[in-house]
Protein backbone atom coordinates (compact mmCIF):
# COMPACT_ATOMS: atom_id res chain seq x y z
CA UNK A 1 0.00 0.00 0.00
CA UNK A 2 2.75 2.52 0.82
CA UNK A 3 4.04 1.73 -2.47
CA UNK A 4 0.73 2.80 -3.93
CA UNK A 5 0.79 5.97 -2.44
CA UNK A 6 4.60 6.58 -3.16
CA UNK A 7 3.44 6.17 -7.00
CA UNK A 8 0.55 8.25 -6.54
CA UNK A 9 2.25 11.21 -5.11
CA UNK A 10 5.15 10.96 -6.60
CA UNK A 11 3.31 11.57 -10.18
CA UNK A 12 1.15 13.61 -9.21
CA UNK A 13 3.92 16.09 -7.77
CA UNK A 14 5.70 15.87 -11.52
CA UNK A 15 2.74 16.45 -13.14
CA UNK A 16 2.16 19.71 -11.42
CA UNK A 17 5.72 20.36 -12.69
CA UNK A 18 4.78 18.96 -16.59
CA UNK A 19 1.85 21.03 -16.49
CA UNK A 20 4.53 24.26 -15.76
CA UNK A 21 6.69 22.95 -18.58
CA UNK A 22 3.36 22.47 -20.88
CA UNK A 23 1.54 25.65 -19.78
CA UNK A 24 4.19 28.32 -18.95
CA UNK A 25 7.78 29.16 -20.60
CA UNK A 26 9.69 28.38 -17.47
CA UNK A 27 12.76 26.44 -18.00
CA UNK A 28 13.00 23.21 -15.96
CA UNK A 29 16.15 25.07 -13.55
CA UNK A 30 13.59 27.26 -13.07
CA UNK A 31 10.75 24.73 -12.51
CA UNK A 32 13.36 22.53 -10.23
CA UNK A 33 14.08 25.73 -8.16
CA UNK A 34 10.64 26.90 -7.67
CA UNK A 35 10.12 23.19 -5.87
CA UNK A 36 12.69 23.50 -3.79
CA UNK A 37 11.65 26.94 -2.80
CA UNK A 38 7.71 25.56 -2.57
CA UNK A 39 8.79 22.45 -0.45
CA UNK A 40 10.26 24.41 2.54
CA UNK A 41 7.29 27.34 1.98
CA UNK A 42 4.94 24.24 2.24
CA UNK A 43 6.89 23.10 5.31
CA UNK A 44 6.47 26.01 7.08
CA UNK A 45 2.82 25.95 6.74
CA UNK A 46 2.71 22.49 8.06
CA UNK A 47 1.62 21.33 4.71
CA UNK A 48 4.40 19.35 3.55
CA UNK A 49 4.68 16.88 6.42
CA UNK A 50 1.30 15.47 6.07
CA UNK A 51 2.32 14.66 2.11
CA UNK A 52 5.26 13.12 3.68
CA UNK A 53 3.28 11.23 6.27
CA UNK A 54 0.91 10.08 3.17
CA UNK A 55 3.50 9.40 0.50
CA UNK A 56 6.78 8.10 1.75
CA UNK A 57 9.34 8.25 -0.60
CA UNK A 58 6.58 9.69 -3.15
CA UNK A 59 7.25 13.08 -1.61
CA UNK A 60 11.14 13.13 -0.39
CA UNK A 61 12.32 12.02 -3.29
CA UNK A 62 11.37 14.61 -5.60
CA UNK A 63 13.44 17.77 -5.29
CA UNK A 64 10.60 19.22 -2.88
CA UNK A 65 11.21 17.17 -0.12
CA UNK A 66 14.97 18.50 -0.43
CA UNK A 67 13.40 22.03 0.53
CA UNK A 68 11.41 19.87 3.08
CA UNK A 69 14.51 18.51 4.78
CA UNK A 70 15.99 22.16 4.77
CA UNK A 71 12.85 23.16 6.13
CA UNK A 72 12.61 20.85 8.92
CA UNK A 73 16.62 20.79 9.79
CA UNK A 74 16.04 24.48 10.33
CA UNK A 75 13.22 23.88 12.51
CA UNK A 76 15.05 21.77 14.38
CA UNK A 77 18.24 23.27 14.98
CA UNK A 78 15.92 27.00 16.02
CA UNK A 79 14.41 24.64 18.64
CA UNK A 80 17.73 22.72 19.93
CA UNK A 81 20.31 25.83 19.34
CA UNK A 82 18.22 29.11 19.05
CA UNK A 83 19.39 31.98 16.56
CA UNK A 84 22.39 29.93 15.30
CA UNK A 85 20.07 27.53 14.18
CA UNK A 86 18.93 29.85 11.65
CA UNK A 87 22.19 29.38 9.49
CA UNK A 88 23.07 26.08 10.24
CA UNK A 89 19.80 23.76 10.67
CA UNK A 90 18.81 23.69 6.58
CA UNK A 91 22.28 22.85 4.97
CA UNK A 92 22.93 20.38 8.28
CA UNK A 93 20.25 18.58 7.31
CA UNK A 94 20.82 18.52 3.61
CA UNK A 95 24.29 17.74 4.30
CA UNK A 96 24.29 14.30 3.57
CA UNK A 97 22.68 14.90 0.40
CA UNK A 98 24.79 17.48 -1.00
CA UNK A 99 28.42 15.91 -0.26
CA UNK A 100 27.00 12.38 -1.93
CA UNK A 101 26.14 14.66 -4.61
CA UNK A 102 29.67 16.35 -5.03
CA UNK A 103 31.81 13.32 -4.40
CA UNK A 104 28.74 10.67 -6.56
CA UNK A 105 28.54 13.79 -9.18
CA UNK A 106 32.82 14.35 -9.51
CA UNK A 107 33.54 10.17 -9.45
CA UNK A 108 31.14 9.47 -12.60
CA UNK A 109 31.97 12.97 -14.29
CA UNK A 110 35.87 11.33 -14.22
CA UNK A 111 34.36 7.95 -15.50
CA UNK A 112 32.14 9.69 -18.11
CA UNK A 113 33.40 10.13 -21.63
CA UNK A 114 32.63 13.56 -22.90
CA UNK A 115 31.08 13.73 -26.46
CA UNK A 116 33.27 15.23 -29.73
CA UNK A 117 32.08 18.50 -30.62
CA UNK B 1 5.36 24.29 -49.10
CA UNK B 2 4.73 27.64 -49.06
CA UNK B 3 3.98 30.00 -45.87
CA UNK B 4 0.16 29.18 -45.78
CA UNK B 5 0.64 25.58 -45.96
CA UNK B 6 3.37 26.05 -43.19
CA UNK B 7 0.51 27.70 -40.85
CA UNK B 8 -1.36 24.82 -41.45
CA UNK B 9 1.06 22.25 -41.13
CA UNK B 10 2.45 24.05 -37.74
CA UNK B 11 -1.22 24.48 -36.22
CA UNK B 12 -2.07 20.88 -37.30
CA UNK B 13 0.57 19.75 -35.22
CA UNK B 14 0.46 21.76 -32.53
CA UNK B 15 -3.45 20.88 -32.53
CA UNK B 16 -2.62 17.36 -31.20
CA UNK B 17 -1.45 19.20 -28.08
CA UNK B 18 0.77 16.27 -26.41
CA UNK B 19 0.09 17.86 -22.67
CA UNK B 20 -1.80 14.76 -21.60
CA UNK B 21 0.62 12.46 -23.15
CA UNK B 22 3.54 14.37 -21.21
CA UNK B 23 1.90 13.77 -18.11
CA UNK B 24 0.87 10.61 -18.30
CA UNK B 25 4.44 9.93 -19.02
CA UNK B 26 5.36 12.25 -16.20
CA UNK B 27 3.05 10.47 -14.06
CA UNK B 28 3.95 6.74 -14.74
CA UNK B 29 7.94 7.64 -14.60
CA UNK B 30 7.98 10.33 -11.78
CA UNK B 31 5.74 7.96 -9.91
CA UNK B 32 8.12 4.65 -10.57
CA UNK B 33 10.99 6.52 -9.32
CA UNK B 34 9.84 7.38 -6.50
CA UNK B 35 8.65 3.67 -6.09
CA UNK B 36 12.07 2.79 -6.16
CA UNK B 37 13.07 5.26 -3.56
CA UNK B 38 9.97 3.91 -1.43
CA UNK B 39 11.20 -0.02 -2.63
CA UNK B 40 14.89 1.48 -0.72
CA UNK B 41 13.72 3.00 1.90
CA UNK B 42 11.78 -0.08 3.09
CA UNK B 43 15.15 -1.93 2.57
CA UNK B 44 17.07 0.20 4.63
CA UNK B 45 14.27 -0.09 7.26
CA UNK B 46 13.58 -3.87 6.80
CA UNK B 47 18.15 -4.11 7.53
CA UNK B 48 17.41 -2.57 11.06
CA UNK B 49 19.05 1.25 10.16
CA UNK B 50 17.07 3.56 12.18
CA UNK B 51 15.08 6.24 10.73
CA UNK B 52 17.74 9.23 10.60
CA UNK B 53 20.03 6.77 8.15
CA UNK B 54 17.16 6.11 6.05
CA UNK B 55 16.47 9.67 5.69
CA UNK B 56 20.01 10.43 4.94
CA UNK B 57 20.71 7.33 2.54
CA UNK B 58 17.76 6.92 0.32
CA UNK B 59 18.35 9.82 -1.26
CA UNK B 60 21.69 9.01 -1.27
CA UNK B 61 21.16 5.83 -3.30
CA UNK B 62 19.19 7.76 -5.57
CA UNK B 63 21.92 10.37 -6.38
CA UNK B 64 24.18 7.26 -6.67
CA UNK B 65 21.37 5.89 -9.56
CA UNK B 66 20.58 8.67 -11.05
CA UNK B 67 25.10 9.75 -11.84
CA UNK B 68 24.99 5.81 -12.82
CA UNK B 69 21.88 6.25 -15.29
CA UNK B 70 23.48 9.26 -16.52
CA UNK B 71 26.86 8.01 -17.38
CA UNK B 72 25.71 5.16 -19.21
CA UNK B 73 23.65 7.59 -21.32
CA UNK B 74 20.21 5.97 -20.43
CA UNK B 75 18.94 9.25 -18.03
CA UNK B 76 19.14 11.35 -21.21
CA UNK B 77 16.91 8.81 -23.55
CA UNK B 78 14.24 8.25 -20.71
CA UNK B 79 14.69 12.27 -19.73
CA UNK B 80 13.30 12.89 -23.80
CA UNK B 81 9.78 11.38 -23.05
CA UNK B 82 9.33 11.47 -19.19
CA UNK B 83 10.29 15.37 -18.90
CA UNK B 84 9.15 16.18 -15.73
CA UNK B 85 9.22 12.66 -14.53
CA UNK B 86 12.73 12.78 -14.93
CA UNK B 87 13.53 16.43 -13.72
CA UNK B 88 11.96 16.88 -10.51
CA UNK B 89 12.97 13.31 -8.37
CA UNK B 90 16.63 13.88 -6.72
CA UNK B 91 17.84 11.53 -9.35
CA UNK B 92 17.65 14.47 -11.61
CA UNK B 93 19.28 16.45 -9.74
CA UNK B 94 22.17 13.75 -9.92
CA UNK B 95 21.49 13.99 -13.62
CA UNK B 96 21.96 18.14 -13.64
CA UNK B 97 25.41 17.70 -12.26
CA UNK B 98 26.89 14.70 -13.81
CA UNK B 99 25.36 15.80 -16.96
CA UNK B 100 27.16 19.58 -17.80
CA UNK B 101 30.38 18.25 -15.37
CA UNK B 102 31.13 15.46 -18.19
CA UNK B 103 30.58 17.67 -21.09
CA UNK B 104 32.55 20.57 -19.69
CA UNK B 105 35.70 18.00 -18.45
CA UNK B 106 37.62 19.34 -21.89
CA UNK B 107 37.63 22.75 -19.84
CA UNK B 108 39.66 21.35 -17.00
CA UNK B 109 39.01 19.84 -13.71
CA UNK B 110 38.49 23.29 -12.04
CA UNK B 111 36.25 25.92 -13.96
CA UNK B 112 35.07 22.44 -16.49
CA UNK B 113 33.97 19.37 -13.82
CA UNK B 114 34.50 21.55 -10.56
CA UNK B 115 32.18 24.65 -12.12
CA UNK B 116 29.79 23.27 -14.57
CA UNK B 117 28.75 20.27 -11.59
CA UNK B 118 26.82 23.46 -10.25
CA UNK B 119 25.04 25.01 -12.91
CA UNK B 120 21.80 23.74 -12.04
CA UNK B 121 22.22 22.42 -8.67
CA UNK B 122 24.03 25.87 -7.29
CA UNK B 123 20.49 27.57 -8.00
CA UNK B 124 19.01 24.95 -6.03
CA UNK B 125 20.97 25.38 -3.34
CA UNK B 126 21.22 28.79 -3.03
CA UNK B 127 17.48 29.00 -3.58
CA UNK B 128 16.56 26.30 -1.10
CA UNK B 129 19.25 27.63 1.54
CA UNK B 130 18.17 31.14 0.94
CA UNK B 131 14.49 29.84 1.87
CA UNK B 132 15.67 27.88 4.59
CA UNK B 133 17.10 31.24 6.20
CA UNK B 134 14.47 33.09 5.85
CA UNK B 135 11.91 30.71 7.24
CA UNK B 136 14.69 29.44 10.56
CA UNK B 137 14.62 33.56 10.89
CA UNK B 138 10.28 33.77 11.33
CA UNK B 139 10.28 30.61 13.34
CA UNK B 140 12.98 32.29 15.66
CA UNK B 141 11.32 35.19 16.11
CA UNK B 142 7.40 34.62 15.49
CA UNK B 143 7.11 30.60 16.06
CA UNK B 144 7.82 30.76 19.40
CA UNK B 145 10.81 28.75 19.82
CA UNK B 146 13.25 29.21 22.33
Amino acid sequence: MEFVRAFITGGIICVLAQLLIDYTRLTPARIVVLFVSLGVLLTALGVYPKIVDFGGAGATVPISGFGYSLARGVQQAVKEKGFTGVFTGGITAASGGISAAIVIGYIFALLGKSKEK
Amino acid sequence: MDKNEYKKYAKKTAAKSPVLKDCVIAFLVGGGICCIGQAFSSLYSYVGLGDDTVTTFVPITMIFLGGLFTVLGLYEKLAKYAGAGTIIPITGFANSIVSPAIEYKTEGLILGVGAKMFVIAGPVIVYGTLASVIYGLIYYFFGGAV
